[in-house]
């Protein structure tokens, strides 16, 4: 167990580098950090030069990388575009994505999970077809659609939920926003859970258990479950990079001040430091999640676990 | 088909789900990125040879057999026939949009802004005073090009790149799962809104050139796990050993019974695709005017939708249709290549 | 003395999409405390069809039982409630299957899925239940079973995991113990040690034993009866030593011809020629007709009741013996076709 734990962390270092170089690559070297620096105003050589000087531009592409993760790892992440220090920036809209996320989630596992034990045991019948057929559909409308849709039929004509989320963004305001970011994600996870437990519903250990004269529950619960589960918390793990990309979407319907909203300000203003910055924590939040997810995965299937 | 009494050909090694194609210890990180993905995999494992069929089943009849039955079954099922007429449709529309339009996009008059439905528009108007059926109607060339040319790219890219990984493995396999990774670890859609942020041009290629970047590893990994599969095959060891070239046999051999879940994975990613440009372009940085995109109409009239709601709901509509026929397409051929539904 | 178990005339058919299958057509055989029954046929034969319906393990759908009665220690199961059913499986009828590996849990320890029959059964306590797996290991020889009865299944050898598929089925003394190719799976000099554990303790313990097999070399050794099956029916049922002397039905004939034999060597191996018929569409008259070298026009339109095979008096045997076969005489007595 604690040979494959730090074997996956070993892995994660070149994934880490990686991502963040991409996206470090395609800010700083596809766009231009000075003169989005300047706005709309053109700055003359000589200043230009010597911004490129002050903020190691002129250096190679690879030695800007390392010296910004450098100073990363001090807790530096440069400025904003208003001249606000990144770090307060992700301060403040850290907490409130990370509720967002969270409540997402949590819906996409437990109404995911649910509808798609329930199709998956009845495959076939009316509830797994409509169940199929609405989960075909919430794929198929884009999230920014639906969070219109939803904010409309919610917000507006019935009236039940806010239409827009304060800046304290309280947990009861962020329940629309969370299922809005959750559909899809949510829809992905009743096909992959109903899949997975009508194949492993007709395994043979099943067939084992019922030839057991074990009763039904249990052999839902004990023996079908626990297998089935198995690739729905990696998908979980792995959807989150997903979620956390939907959070851009969603908070823009919703006017949340969070990490999407923060990130998208970023990239219209081409402010390199806040795109970077955001992108690299939410790098490592993705990799840890994977970390825990492996974490699970193990202690879910011995195979891994005693490999 | 099955045979009822066959011994279970088709038990399913729960890990295989987790989507390792090769031998090596499953990982979070190596699994597919959406359940088109696991879904696949389930299919690249599955048995495809048939009972039916006695065992002189060479590798093209058996590739032509599971086409054969898959044919069969797809011309019964209802959800192929409406989605495949939708897709008809759809492509008719983008290619000669004026037989289906009642004018020029362009054609806006601003004293009609965000007037409701009349008899010759029956849509309304948008913002501009456009009319929102005409915009709807040439709004389907953008979408439905990025989603197929960018689909054919990724296919293409990741098939071969995949393919080769599978079919030699070695050092070449390593360094593409690690890039594979390093793709995976970055949100579609926060790659795409850095990178095209970057770029000027609002027309079509731009973004299609990114989704190619960014959904080749994808279909790689699919590529990588059927080649794998296929290539254990028996009769690909019998070809190899009667001499047969390292290209007779990836073309012959094994690529006739690898593609499969690569087409109902590409299948299902082209309305995924569909719905990413979309969303890069209501953001503001996939498709920008005059390019017409439905992305973008939805944008525009997301601040109004209150007052004339019809602006945003028509293009939504269509945009929601065309990734429904594609993803629906793909589900449906999909059931029709799994054997183990039958 | 009533029989442990009577099957009389089921009927088992699968209903696909292709139409229905008529997996079993009236299989009668019984089985007595002590005895072994083998039940021999090719796979789509419904061998192992006939033994998931006795234990109600079918997959239903698309299987259905569709008539017949299964009488197990004089209760017809086909009538008797779920829940009861249920908690004869097990407890008093047990199963093998063919692929342990397979048909044990992969996720939860050998331990774990042996107590649980005594949990679910006997209402143990998880320590007590641990200590009865334990036992069970021991029983079917498993080195060092304390130390490894919170093992996996994927941490044990081939033949060790078949060991632990047969401690639980012994686990709570059923009556009865079908076993569905035990020791197909294994290498041969595992099968040869499987099967005589299997032998063994059902000796010691007087069960009834049903062993599925396609492999004619099992059966001389362990068994008692023979029922051969064909297309879902039983072609031939008589005594080990009665079928191997002379068998009463040519598809009899062929299995036991075609098993290699030292004598022969150097000889062509014997094949029964064609191929096992497809049950959507199983031919009129005998099933085994477009294979059989004595088939005559009678066999393509009259479907062969299980005829009594008597001797030469015309005296029923015993044990019983029966053919389905209109010219069992003929085979019986080998003349040349």
């Amino acid at each position: 167990m604690g040979r494959y734990v730090i074997r996956r962390l070993l892995q994660m270092i070149p994934v880490f580098i990686g991502s963040t170089f991409l996206i470090f690559l395609m800010v700083y070297a596809l766009g231009d950090p000075v003169t989005a620096f300047f706005g709309d105003r053109r700055p003359d050589p000589a200043t230009a030069a010597a911004i490129r000087h002050e903020y190691n531009l002129d250096k190679p592409l690879w030695q800007q990388y390392l010296i910004y993760m450098g100073k990363i790892f001090t807790g530096d992440f440069g400025t904003a575009f208003n001249g606000e220090p990144v770090v307060d920036l992700m301060a403040r809209a850290w907490p409130i994505t990370i509720r967002l996320a969270l409540l997402a989630v949590f819906f996409q596992a437990i109404v995911g999970i649910t509808l798609g034990v329930l199709s998956g045991l009845r495959r076939g019948r009316a509830l797994d077809t409509s169940v199929l057929l609405a989960t075909l559909v919430v794929i198929s409308i884009p999230t920014f659609v639906m969070g219109y849709l939803l904010q409309y039929l919610f917000g507006v004509n019935w009236n039940i939920a806010p239409v827009s989320v304060s800046a304290a963004a309280p947990l009861d305001e962020l329940i629309l926003p969370a299922i809005v970011l959750a559909l899809v994600s949510l829809a992905y996870t009743t096909r992959l859970t109903r899949t997975s437990v009508s194949e492993n519903a007709r395994a043979d250990y099943i067939r084992t258990a019922v030839a057991k004269g074990l009763p039904g529950r249990r052999i839902t619960v004990r023996h079908l479950l626990r297998n089935s589960l198995i690739p729905v918390v990696t998908f979980l793990g792995i959807d989150i990079g997903n979620l956390m990309g939907g959070a851009i979407v969603t908070e823009r319907i919703f006017n949340i001040q969070g990490v999407g909203y923060q990130l998208y300000q970023g990239i219209l203003r081409q402010n390199a430091p806040t795109v970077v910055g955001f992108v690299t924590i939410l790098v490592i939040i993705f990799l840890l999640a994977n970390l825990l997810v492996d974490l699970l995965y193990a202690v879910l299937d011995p195979r891994i676990r005693l490999a | 088909m099955r045979d009822p009494h066959s011994e279970r050909p088709d038990d399913v090694d729960p890990l295989a789900n987790a989507g390792t194609g090769g031998p090596e210890l499953p990982n979070s990180t190596e699994v597919g990125i959406d359940v088109a993905t696991e879904e696949a995999e389930s299919l690249e494992n599955a048995d495809y040879t048939h009972p039916g069929d006695p065992g002189t089943a060479t590798s093209a009849t058996e590739a032509r057999s599971l086409w054969g039955h898959a044919w069969r079954d797809l011309r019964r099922n209802p959800i192929f026939l409406v989605s495949a007429l939708l897709i008809v449709f759809l492509v008719f529309v983008s290619l000669w949009p004026s037989v289906v339009a009642g004018g020029s996009p362009y054609d806006c008059d601003l004293a009609h802004s965000r007037e409701g439905a009349s008899g010759s528009h029956p849509f309304g108007f948008d913002l501009q005073g456009c009319d929102v059926y005409n915009r709807t109607v040439y709004g389907a060339r953008a979408s439905v090009s990025v989603g197929v040319f960018a689909t054919l790219g990724a296919a293409l890219l990741g098939t071969v790149l995949g393919g080769l990984a599978g079919y030699f493995g070695g050092w070449w396999d390593g360094v593409l799962s690690r890039i594979t990774e390093i793709f995976f670890g970055i949100p579609i859609l926060l790659g795409g809104l850095v990178f095209l942020s970057v770029v000027p041009s609002g027309s079509i290629w731009p973004v299609i050139g990114f989704i190619v970047l960014l959904g080749w590893p994808q279909i790689a990994r699919i590529a990588r796990g059927s080649v794998i599969t296929a290539k254990q095959n028996d009769y690909v060891q019998a070809a190899r050993s009667l001499g047969a070239s390292n290209s007779r046999i990836m073309l012959r051999h094994v690529l006739p019974n690898a593609v499969a879940p690569i087409i109902v994975v590409a299948t299902i990613a082209l309305g995924t695709y569909i719905a990413l440009e979309a969303t890069l372009s209501y953001l503001g940085v996939g498709l920008k005017p005059p390019t017409i995109s439905w992305g973008q109409d939805i944008s525009t009239a997301a601040p109004q939708y209150r007052n004339a709601p019809h602006m945003l709901l028509w293009p939504a509509a269509w945009l929601s249709v065309t990734v429904l026929a594609f993803i629906m397409l793909g589900d449906a051929v999909r059931d029709a290549l799994d054997p183990k539904l039958r | 003395m009533a029989a442990l178990l009577e099957v009389r005339d089921l009927q088992v058919e699968f209903r696909t999409r292709d139409g229905i299958a008529k997996a079993v057509n009236g299989v009668t055989y019984s089985v007595d405390a002590g005895e072994t029954l083998a039940v021999l046929g090719e796979s789509g034969s419904g061998k192992s069809v006939t033994a998931q319906a006795v234990m109600g393990i079918l997959d239903s759908p698309p299987g259905f039982v569709t008539g017949g009665e299964i009488v197990f220690q004089g209760k017809d199961l086909l009538k008797m409630g779920a829940e009861e059913r249920r908690k004869t499986r097990g407890d008093k009828m047990a199963m093998i299957f063919q692929d342990a590996l397979s048909s044990l849990n992969p996720v939860l320890s050998v331990g774990y899925q042996l107590g649980e029959m005594f949990r679910v059964h006997r209402g143990a306590s998880k320590k007590d239940a641990r200590a009865k797996a334990v036992e069970l290991m021991e029983r079917v020889r498993i080195p060092a079973a304390k130390a490894r009865v919170d093992d996996y299944p994927h941490q044990f050898s081939g033949g060790m995991r078949q060991r632990i598929m047969i401690a639980m089925a012994l686990a709570l003394d059923p009556d009865l113990i079908i076993a569905d190719e035990p020791t197909t799976a294994l290498d041969v000099t595992v099968q040869a040690q499987v099967m005589d554990l299997l032998a063994e303790l059902q000796r010691e313990t007087n069960m009834g034993l049903i062993l599925i097999t396609h492999d004619l070399g099992v059966v001389a050794d362990v068994a008692d009866k023979i029922a051969v099956m064909y297309a879902g029916r039983i072609v031939e049922a008589a005594s080990v030593h009665d079928i191997y002397r002379a068998p009463a039905h040519p598809y009899t004939r062929g299995l036991l011809d075609s098993i290699p034999r030292l004598d022969l060597k150097g000889q062509e191996l014997y094949a029964i020629k064609g191929l096992p018929p497809n049950l959507l569409a199983i031919p009129p008259g005998c099933a085994f007709n477009p294979r059989c070298p004595r088939a005559r026009s009678v066999c393509r339109t009259d479907r062969p009741p299980v005829y009594d095979v008597t001797d030469d008096a015309g005296r029923p045997l015993e044990p019983p013996r029966g053919s389905a076969c209109h010219f069992w005489k003929e085979q019986l007595h080998d003349r040349p076709v």
